[in-house]
């Protein structure tokens, strides 16, 4: 019921994406877009401009309030998200790098270099927040990430500084946009979205339980290594995939769990399904306000997020890590 | 009938050997009290003994059969675990949390079925909790908290119970409360329960068998009343004592003295 009323929001929200922006469009023209396209400049902007980053913005907010969602519950760490635990800056090193050598045009191909750089870097803060004083704790593993995603954004920006070439290519990308990408771009991400998706899903259950923490689930017959790995994948796909095709948004990973939390209770079953309605919502939204704030000028909505998700960040950390 | 059982059992930390070679047989459908000093390994021994701790040598026996043989979700549903004082997510409910208990009964085609719901019902009722059911766990006290994981484990439905420290950071009502709870569970329900005990004293009134461990090996095991001596309270935890009868149930009760000074007494 409850899910239905949030698929029903999230529709009005493409809606208005699909019906708001710089050039003013009627609902009806946007209708028409669909069912009788007439190739005027309307229809145009529509097809080509608003559908993708409404779709876009739809699974990248699912995907990374998901992610996010995860990975809070396995590390039992408030303040885990994509971006604050360092995957969101490997996945977006990886993507550098891939243009600066590879030169690569085609998204479907270098996608796999953000899941790489994305694994590689879970694994890196993950082996580096266990060596800290008192092992993987909230504090330990958040100064991991903090430390791992400077040191790959200084690589980064090294990368970029040399090559001017690179840096033309991924320079709005890097702010994390949702703009300039057409409808093939988001074909081609979309199967690994619906796999993380799908894996993700499937865990509800599971990850309530591994909640409770590893010794209880292994005594409730639970394989939780199984559910740990298969957890790691859907995360990895999911963050890589939208790193790849909006660039590094932050903070909707973080904000979006808690506010869900908040919201529908801690039963992942139902926590994670709702997180994508949020998160896609949101970025839908926020979308939309980087589009109309600053009119005729556009911002990428990843320069938005800080502004909503710096002071929640410290709100978190204020209220919720404990060591 | 000994149900659960290890043999030339070696469970290890970090490479630190914490039990030796232990030799023990559980008897069912009986208390068993693990007793010893403070990081004498009987907290590795309880999860050694739920398959929560790979042996690094030996074996633990469930019915006869290697445990880390049988599929974990076949086990949980013989033998359940409730380690030392587990947390919950904040706004977790009482119920929320004892219908995990039933996650070894269920799968990808029977995911909640009537007897599942019964179940819950009858644990939370068992275990006094069916009026908070509805409540947050982290908005109860300590003492119903530890209830509400009690009940998680009787909705598992298990004949063998393990439970690490039930009645750790409890005040003395709830510590009784608790431990009647299990004696009432042995009695009417012939569970057989296996836990570690931090006093002495509780472990002789409630347990059939006590079990007292000294450096990961087995100090003495028996009734309480051949094996709570003055001489094993002096070499296990270095402490002079007179052991006396209970006034009420004859149990025998440990009346600390002083600390010993080096093993002195014992020697002459």
């Amino acid at each position: 019921m409850g899910l239905a009323v949030g698929v029903l929001i999230l529709l009005l929200c493409v809606v208005g994406n699909l019906a708001l922006g710089v050039s003013d469009i009627p609902l009806a023209e946007v209708y028409r877009a669909f069912v009788a396209y007439d190739g005027s400049t309307e229809h145009l902007i529509i097809r080509t401009i608003r559908l993708p980053r409404s779709l876009i913005a739809t699974f990248v907010g699912a995907a990374l309030a998901v992610a996010g969602a995860i990975m809070q519950g396995l590390t039992r760490n408030p303040v885990a998200s994509p971006g604050i635990l360092g995957v969101t800056a490997g996945a977006s090193l990886a993507v550098v790098i891939t243009t600066f050598l590879l030169n690569a045009e085609s998204l479907g191909f270098y996608v796999w270099f953000a899941f790489i750089g994305a694994a590689i870097t879970a694994i890196g803060v993950y082996f580096l927040g266990s060596l800290g004083p008192g092992g993987l704790t909230p504090i330990n593993l958040t100064i991991a990430g903090a430390a791992l995603t400077e040191f790959l954004s200084s690589i980064t920006s090294g990368i970029l500084i040399v090559s001017q070439q690179t840096l033309d290519q991924v320079r709005f990308w890097l702010a994390g946009s949702l703009a300039g990408r057409d409808l093939d771009l988001f074909w081609q991400v979309l199967p690994y979205f619906i796999l993380g998706l799908l894996l993700a899903l499937g865990l509800g259950r599971q990850l309530t339980m591994l909640s409770l923490g590893e010794d209880v689930a292994k005594g409730l017959g639970q394989r939780t290594i199984f559910v740990k790995i298969t957890a790691a994948v859907s995360v990895v796909l999911l963050a890589g995939a939208s790193v790849a095709i909006a660039g590094p948004i932050i903070f909707i990973g973080l904000i979006i769990p808690h506010i869900t939390r908040a919201l529908i209770g801690v039963d992942y079953r139902w926590l994670l399904p709702y997180a994508a309605i949020f998160g896609a919502i949101f970025l839908l939204l926020a979308d939309l306000a980087a589009r109309l704030l600053f009119q005729p000028q556009e911002i990428p909505v990843g320069l938005v997020m800080p502004l909503i998700g710096a002071p929640f960040f410290i709100h978190l950390v204020r209220s919720q890590v404990k060591r | 009938m000994n149900r659960l059982e290890t043999k030339h059992l070696t469970l290890s930390y970090d490479g630190t050997p914490i039990i030796k070679d232990l030799y023990l047989a559980l008897p069912s459908q009986q208390i068993t009290a693990l007793v010893g000093p403070n990081g004498c390994g009987k907290s590795t021994l309880l999860r050694g003994l739920a398959r929560l701790l790979k042996p690094r040598r030996g074996t633990v026996y469930l019915d006869g059969a290697e445990i880390s043989k049988l599929s974990t979700k076949a086990v949980a549903k013989r033998l359940g675990i409730l380690p030392q004082s587990p947390i919950a997510p904040e706004g977790l409910t009482v119920r929320d949390l004892v219908a995990q208990g039933r996650y070894p009964y269920q799968n990808w085609l029977q995911q909640w079925s009537k007897q599942d719901e019964e179940m819950v019902a009858w644990a939370l009722d068992l275990s006094g909790m069916t009026e908070f059911a509805d409540r947050a766990l982290d908005h109860l006290s300590g003492g119903q908290r530890q209830r509400a994981w009690i009940a998680m484990a009787l909705a598992q439905d298990t004949e063998i119970l393990l439970l690490d420290e039930p009645t750790t950071f409890l005040d003395l009502a709830h510590q009784i409360d608790i431990l009647e709870l299990l004696l009432q569970l042995n009695q009417t329900q012939d569970r057989t329960i296996i836990m570690v005990l931090h006093d002495l004293n509780q472990a002789a009134r409630y347990a059939d068998n006590m079990v007292v461990i000294q450096q990961g090996e087995i100090y003495d095991q028996g009734r309480p009343k051949q094996v709570m001596t003055e001489a094993m309270v002096s070499n296990v935890f270095g402490v002079n004592s007179r052991i006396v009868p209970d006034p009420v149930v004859g149990t025998p009760m440990c009346v600390p003295l002083s600390r010993r000074t080096a093993g002195k007494e014992l020697r002459d």
